[in-house]
């Protein structure tokens, strides 16, 4: 409890209404002096079976392991080798040259609508190496890097986007709402939260049936003030689930700030200690912090000890979507002036300073990865665009509404002359 | 047959109107038990159940209160299927007591059957008797897609008839009270023919169907009363054979009257017999207000409102 007194107590009077709002609008210099950043290696690391009310503080600090001589030190350095590193930037890379060309094709009309991770690239591509094969993710549209680094094929991906005659959504859903249950990714909804709960409730399933695999429930900063998400710590903590519920907070929720869903919280981290659920912050442009701190929530997943609230402190560096404008909102240059970095560039400094990497051998891949984007996207084009077509059939539109087509579906599939 | 779980306030108490009473001792408390008042919670959770592979059924205590859990069954359960390309599938139950007649007021009377049967990738199925409400949840839950089962409150201690000022006889000395043991289904999408008739064909579901079979007996009207049973998918083939038989038509639900489900089926009389009728099809319903507490007796379409309506079709 706080012991702050105010220097002087308000008297009553005219109540007044308080609306919170960012510290900089468009046009202003962009401030991050408020975010308290802890120092790398700083924040302890505590056994997996603590008791949430041991760790309380680590809610309001940032696990981070990158310093800023891009040295990885502190109690969660040392979990990957030099070659999961590798491939974890080339994830990232790669994820950021996917992202590259679809937000293109979206501009030259070849979809109708992409979203993009730039500057978030390290979240789900280092928490997907968290995970085992079986586990079962419940993303938002903003963790593709489960998919790049899960395995999923690249070209499944665009032809989901391009709603083309190999969609594996047939062309029922928006671009970037993929699903596979193969690689342990839920079908995303577009709703925000709802499937926050759902993923508790999968994780409560595979413990009602002492299975070994456990569940990860994704959301943004903003729709934390949705009632699921409340809905999902209640269930999380009541039956102890083994789950894995990731915040990830970007700063920005399209336009809204992201202290309108914070309230007074301090952090969202923070939200998970009232449901004596332990929770952590961790700096999520640092892909070992990252890493180190999934890993971690995910032990304590498979060990019975229940679920874990994990923040990770990002910025999201483009638009929300292809459909908005960040500089209506925040100052242009705000991106730069974000003190935690930028993910790839950080991973890619301490790989140097490994000496496992170069300058050189970073422009090389960064080529060579684009020109394997390139070639997969230009085999979806050959199976279509949403501009051009082919499409799924108007036929498939009416099949798997239920597992049988009832009558009154088929009359209207008859009526509708397909 | 994959094994199921069920939750809500069921667990150790057995529900308010004790619907699951000794289920937890037989089943175990993995299998049933309380959870939180949450019913966005109950339903999000089950759908994560079911796209895990268990078989779900959760209750709700009063349909009333289910508006929190709306988005969970409309833009997930019953999209799942649908948006993940059969990948991920919801075969999970919803069940909730629906309905009049307990002076439950605006909060423990609601009929709201129309928000379901307005969602593409749900059934919804609405039992009058206790063989039916056994047959229809088994095979409910063993459908593979959602399933709305909404269960008439005022008919879980007999089949009452609007008359609520006389005694109700209890299931125990009433035909369609004989639960058979073990497992049997009653099929989704097929209605049943309560009472056959020539001179007017009546749709009616739940606790309606009594309220019709007393109007009929006490007009003389020689009605077909027909009972649903699952609203969606409806038995098109059903209905039509009837309503051609007859030539008239009376729609009768508790649910309120504007854009109930009784338009819906007005629509479809019109559509599939409009050369067979003899006279405008009739829909005895709630009117259009909030249940009201004192007042439930002239609120809910009882046996004199529905003998109304046969004797003015009769007489078109």
């Amino acid at each position: 409890m706080s012991e702050r007194v105010p220097e002087r107590v308000p008297e009553p009077g005219p109540l007044s209404f308080h609306v919170p709002a960012p510290a900089v609008r468009p046009g202003g210099t962009p401030d991050f002096s408020d975010v308290k950043i802890s120092r790398a290696g700083e924040v302890r690391r505590p056994e997996v079976d603590v008791a949430p009310e041991e760790i309380r503080d680590l809610a309001f600090a940032i696990i981070r392991v990158l310093d800023r001589n891009s040295e990885a030190v502190g109690p969660w350095a040392g979990l990957l080798s030099d070659q999961e590193l590798l491939e974890g930037l080339r994830h990232m890379m790669t994820l950021r040259a996917f992202d590259a060309r679809m937000q293109m094709a979206q501009r030259q009309g070849k979809t109708s609508f992409y979203m993009q991770h730039l500057g978030e690239e390290a979240v789900s591509c280092a928490f997907r190496k968290a995970l085992e094969p079986g586990d079962m993710n419940f993303p938002t549209y903003r963790q593709a890097g489960l998919l790049i680094a899960g395995g999923y094929p690249m070209l499944d991906m665009m032809n989901q986007i391009y709603s083309n005659e190999l969609d594996p959504m047939k062309g029922r859903q928006l671009p970037v709402m993929y699903s596979s249950r193969e690689h342990g990714f839920f079908s995303i909804s577009g709703n925000l939260a709802t499937q926050y709960i759902q993923a508790v409730g999968w994780a409560m399933a595979s413990a009602m049936k002492r299975d070994t695999r456990i569940a990860a429930g994704w959301i943004g900063d903003g729709s934390t003030a949705e009632s699921d998400f409340h809905a999902a710590l209640v269930f999380a903590s009541t039956y102890k689930a083994p789950v894995v519920l990731n915040i990830v907070n970007n700063q920005w929720a399209i336009s809204t700030f992201q202290g309108v869903a914070r309230g007074g919280a301090g952090t969202f981290a923070a939200r998970g200690l009232g449901f004596g659920i332990p929770s952590l912050r961790v700096d999520g442009n640092d892909y070992l912090a990252t890493h180190a701190v999934a890993k971690w929530a995910v032990e304590r997943a498979r060990r019975n000890l229940g679920p874990t609230v994990i923040e990770y402190v990002t910025y999201r560096v483009g638009a929300h979507s292809t459909s908005d404008d960040p500089s209506a909102y925040r100052p242009k240059t705000e991106s730069d002036a974000w003190p935690l970095g930028d993910p790839v560039l950080r991973l890619k400094n301490h790989l140097i300073r490994r000496g496992v990497w170069s300058e050189d051998r970073h422009k090389q891949a960064e080529a060579e990865i684009m020109a394997g984007v390139i070639a997969v996207q230009k085999e979806a084009e050959t199976h279509g665009t949403l501009h051009t077509g082919p499409h799924p059939s108007a036929r498939d539109m009416f099949e798997g509404v239920y597992e049988q087509m009832p009558p009154h579906l088929r009359r209207q599939r008859q009526q509708g002359g397909v | 047959m994959p094994r199921r779980t069920m939750i809500e306030d069921v667990g150790y108490f057995g529900g308010v109107f004790r619907c699951t009473h000794g289920l937890q001792q037989k089943f175990g408390s993995s299998r049933v038990f309380d959870a939180p008042i949450s019913e966005s919670g109950i339903v999000g959770a089950a759908v994560g159940m079911a796209a895990y592979g268990l078989r779900p059924c959760v209750e709700i205590q009063f349909a009333d209160y289910m508006y929190p859990a709306y988005d969970q069954i409309v833009s997930e359960a019953a999209r799942l299927r649908y948006r993940s390309n059969g990948q991920f599938t919801a075969p999970l139950v919803v069940r909730m007591p629906t309905g009049g007649g307990i002076f439950g007021g605006q909060t423990h009377s609601q009929s709201p059957e129309a928000l379901f049967t307005h969602v593409a990738g749900l059934k919804t199925v609405v039992p009058s008797n206790p063989y039916d409400a056994k047959g229809l949840l088994i095979a409910a839950i063993e459908d593979n897609d959602p399933v709305i089962f909404l269960e008439p409150k005022r008919l879980y201690n007999g089949p009452f008839d609007g008359h609520h000022d006389r005694p109700v006889t209890p299931w125990a000395r009433h035909p369609q009270g004989e639960v058979p043991d073990g497992h049997y289904t009653v099929p989704l999408g097929k209605a049943a023919i309560r009472r056959d008739g020539s001179a007017v064909t009546v749709l009616a579901y739940g606790t309606m169907v009594f309220v019709a079979e007393a109007a009929a007996a006490e007009t003389g009207v020689d009605a077909e009363i027909i009972d649903l049973r699952t609203l969606l998918p409806y038995d098109l083939e059903t209905i039509v054979a009837s309503v051609n038989k007859t030539g008239r038509c009376v729609i009768v639900h508790e649910a309120t009257l504007t854009s109930g489900f009784g338009a819906e089926l007005s629509a479809l009389v019109q559509e599939n017999c409009f050369y067979h009728l003899e006279a405008p099809v009739t829909r005895v319903a709630g009117w259009d207000t909030p249940y009201p507490h004192a007042q439930e007796w002239d609120y809910f379409p009882g046996p004199a409102r529905v003998g109304r309506a046969l004797k003015a079709v009769m007489e078109a």
